[in-house]
């Protein structure tokens, strides 16, 4: 497997940042831990020119949302070091009401879509972001609709039947 | 080929436009818009529109059940659909510990690496058609067929193949699907060869492809690119060796590795692929001749669907099959990551799953998605008809992109 | 003796130079028989009819030899695929750009009706906003059946009246989609 195993990882991220990185679990095998959002540019500015860890590959930035929880936006971060063949996933869980996070396009522009991404389907705003706009939806909604309170289907029809669909 | 524009800010002669290279494309490319400011032929910037074709497949995933999820992935890059299913049955059966029997990674082997060629299959060809040459294209198209055959023996579909179950197969490949596959390993080598004869040394295509769009490789790792795009700038990263799913780690093969980045390197990358997953598909019917016969799936009651005829006649067959349909089945609540070789890039799954019938929240890592964003950026001082071949060897599938 | 077949030839009056048949007959038989589509291919539907156009279902044999992706110069609107909210617009630009006469054809589940995907985000079928004239199901379609809703749209098109684009009932169609 990697010449740098999940313990060598969070030892050194835990002698840097303390405790600023709390939960550290590995479901399956993959580190996952979680921080905070004033934290995170440093975290992930570490763990990319770290000489030790080069984690320079940023897979994916995605976001989560559990209404029930008090900070109930989650923003996902995936990365991996190519060279030493190890993946760290990193959440930042932030409040619902006015998700702010600053963004990591300084780090990588590979970001710049995927926050996008995060911000057309969850509301998140990046933070310094060159082009915060809607990517996939149309522009002019007004709604996320990956939050859990947004339905599915498109409340507007009326040519569909609820009786012929069982409801 | 420098990036800077013809004519300075201040000069009165600059005159510039604004194309629309729209959503509805010639050539078969998929919607997504590019508009351009251009000076001439010479394009000074573009922004990027995607969203045409978006069917929100992340929500409709937190509704449905998992063994119903594998459709919706079917339409991810539809080009390469078994790969996508693939993926999507070793997610769930990494998230819930099922042991998958050799024969079946086997068998899952030559089905990924059938879909890898017919993906590449379209991206070589389109790239001939947007250089002008029609030939190579239906020469292709005729081998695609032969493939669409296999996979219709196997499942019964052309495209959208919905192949395997969560831990394996619905039947074993029958005698008739081994033929053909064996057929098309004898019969499909010297049409690619023709192929490549038309194209390789063609004065034409090299001049028209050579030194577009080169890309170097910190950029591109910048960029989160990955695929055969990211391996023609040199960076050698293959889902499949850095972590083998599915018994990769039994087969002996090579990653063709480019040097410069630019469009011929990847149309070079693609075919040698081909010829690569020739090989593996070789290896691997080799393989299951020694492997005991018969078996296509994982001995996992509680998650494969029992034999009808076994539902009929027997209470634990007819208890099992109310309980995986009607989701009763506790599954761990934790989350899971897992990606696999597409014919993109890195196609990844991230499953968040609370112990319900459905998933809580699944994300698809989609590389056309995380390729395309460079275009805008990369294409700014490119003349219009390179960056019309730029696009092209990107192989950007709209349905991945947009998901 | 050649394979080749001919097309029958209408009914009329024939004699030694001279074939003698109403024009609606003539200009539908020539019509059916060159049509020139516009391929909209959006999504997977789109693949399906790259196969049909390739050599092995060969679609160019019933006249569409030139697809065409200018609307100016189509006849027949095939839009395969998709169609999400956000691209509804431009379908129906593309639409009005065409000149009578004009034909659709919905390929695939997804463009009748939405097909698999019932979301907030997907157009629920573009008759919605064009008027169809064939719906081909199938998810995708094979293209076997792709070329027998072509065959339905010739046959329209040969029996359809020269007078149809000018009459009440057409004018009343186009009004209900909002169409000048």
């Amino acid at each position: 497997m990697g010449k740098l195993n999940n313990q060598q990882v969070i030892q050194s991220l835990t002698s840097v940042f303390g405790e600023k990185i709390s939960v550290p679990s590995e479901p399956y095998g993959f580190l996952t831990f979680e921080t905070s959002a004033d934290k995170i540019i440093e975290v992930l500015r570490f763990l990319k020119e770290d000489k030790d860890l080069k984690f320079n590959y940023l897979t994916d930035i995605t976001g989560i949302h559990y209404p029930e929880q008090e900070l109930s936006i989650g923003v996902i971060y995936h990365l991996h070091s190519l060279t030493n063949n190890v993946r760290v996933r990193i959440k930042v869980f932030i409040d619902g009401d006015a998700p702010h996070i600053p963004t990591a396009t300084t780090l990588w522009e590979g970001a710049n879509w995927m926050e996008r991404e995060t911000y057309d389907f969850f509301g998140v705003i990046f933070d310094g972001h060159p082009n915060l706009v809607r990517v996939l939806n149309v522009d002019d909604m007004t709604v996320f609709p990956m939050r859990r309170e947004h339905p599915l289907e498109d409340p507007n029809r009326v040519d569909k039947k609820d009786y012929f669909f069982g409801r | 080929m420098t990036n800077q524009p013809i004519f300075t800010d201040n000069d009165p002669q600059k005159e510039t436009f604004v194309l629309n290279l729209g959503p509805t494309h010639p050539a078969t490319h998929g919607v997504f818009q590019n508009v351009l400011v251009m000076d001439g032929e010479r394009i000074i910037s573009g922004v990027s529109t995607i969203g045409y074709i978006h069917r929100a497949f992340e929500k409709i995933a937190e509704h449905r059940p998992f063994y119903q999820i594998t459709p919706l992935t079917d339409r991810l890059n539809y080009c390469s659909s078994p790969i996508n299913n693939m993926g999507w049955h070793m997610t769930v059966e990494k998230l819930l510990g099922i042991e998958i029997p050799k024969r079946v990674d086997y068998l899952r082997v030559i089905v990924m690496e059938l879909a890898r060629i017919s993906d590449h299959l379209i991206c070589n060809g389109i790239l001939g058609v947007d250089t002008g040459a029609f030939t190579g294209f239906l020469y292709l198209m005729e081998e695609r067929e032969h493939i669409y055959e296999i996979y219709e023996e196997i499942c019964g579909a052309r495209l959208t193949t919905n192949i395997g179950r969560i831990g394996g197969f619905e039947r074993d490949f029958n005698e008739i699907a081994f033929a053909k596959i064996k057929k098309f390993l004898v019969k499909f080598p010297p049409i690619l060869r023709e192929f490549e004869t038309l194209f390789n040394r063609n004065r034409i295509f090299i001049d028209r492809t050579s030194g577009v769009a080169a890309v170097d490789p910190e950029t591109a790792l910048n960029y989160s690119w990955s695929g055969p795009i990211l391996r023609a700038t040199g960076v050698d990263y293959d889902v499949r060796v850095n972590e083998p799913y599915s018994s990769y780690q039994d087969f002996d093969f090579e990653i063709p590795v480019g040097t410069s980045g630019d469009v011929y390197d990847r149309y070079i990358v693609r075919n040698e692929e081909m010829w690569q997953s020739l090989r593996i598909i070789e290896q691997a019917l080799e393989k299951i001749e020694k492997e005991p016969k018969g078996i296509f799936h994982a001995d996992v009651p509680e998650f494969y669907l029992p034999p009808k005829d076994e539902v009929y006649n027997s209470m634990e067959a007819l208890i099992y099959h109310f309980k995986i349909v009607m989701g009763e089945i506790d599954t761990p609540k934790t989350e899971v990551y897992h990606a696999v070789e597409g014919g993109n890039g890195e196609l990844g799954f991230y499953l968040v799953n609370d112990g319900g019938r459905s998933p809580y929240r699944l994300h698809f890592r989609r590389p056309s998605f995380i390729n395309y964003q460079m275009y805008a950026p990369m294409s700014a001082g490119m003349l219009l008809s390179d960056a019309i071949l730029n696009m092209s060897s990107l192989n950007v599938i709209a349905g991945e992109l947009d998901a | 003796m050649s394979e080749v077949n001919l097309v029958e030839a209408p009914p009329g009056v024939e004699g030694s130079g001279f074939f003698a048949t109403s024009m609606e007959k003539v200009v539908g038989l020539a019509r059916s028989h060159s049509l020139w589509p516009l391929p909209f291919a959006t999504s997977c539907c789109g693949i399906e009819f790259m196969a049909t156009m390739g050599s092995h279902y060969d679609f160019a044999r019933f006249g569409s030899e030139r697809p065409s992706f200018s609307p100016r110069q189509a006849d027949l609107l095939m839009v395969m695929g998709t169609i999400a909210k956000k691209m509804g617009p431009v379908l129906k630009q593309v639409y009005l750009q065409m000149a009578e006469p004009r034909w659709v054809i919905a390929v695939g589940a997804c463009a009748s009706s939405g097909g698999i995907f019932d979301t907030y985000s997907v157009m629920q079928g573009i008759d919605e906003i064009i008027p169809v004239d064939v719906y081909v199901p199938g998810c995708p379609p094979r293209p076997e059946a792709i070329i027998d809703g072509f065959n339905k749209i010739q046959e329209l098109v040969k029996n359809e009246s020269l007078r149809r684009r000018d009459s009440q009932e057409y004018k009343e169609l186009l009004e209900r989609y909002g169409i000048q």
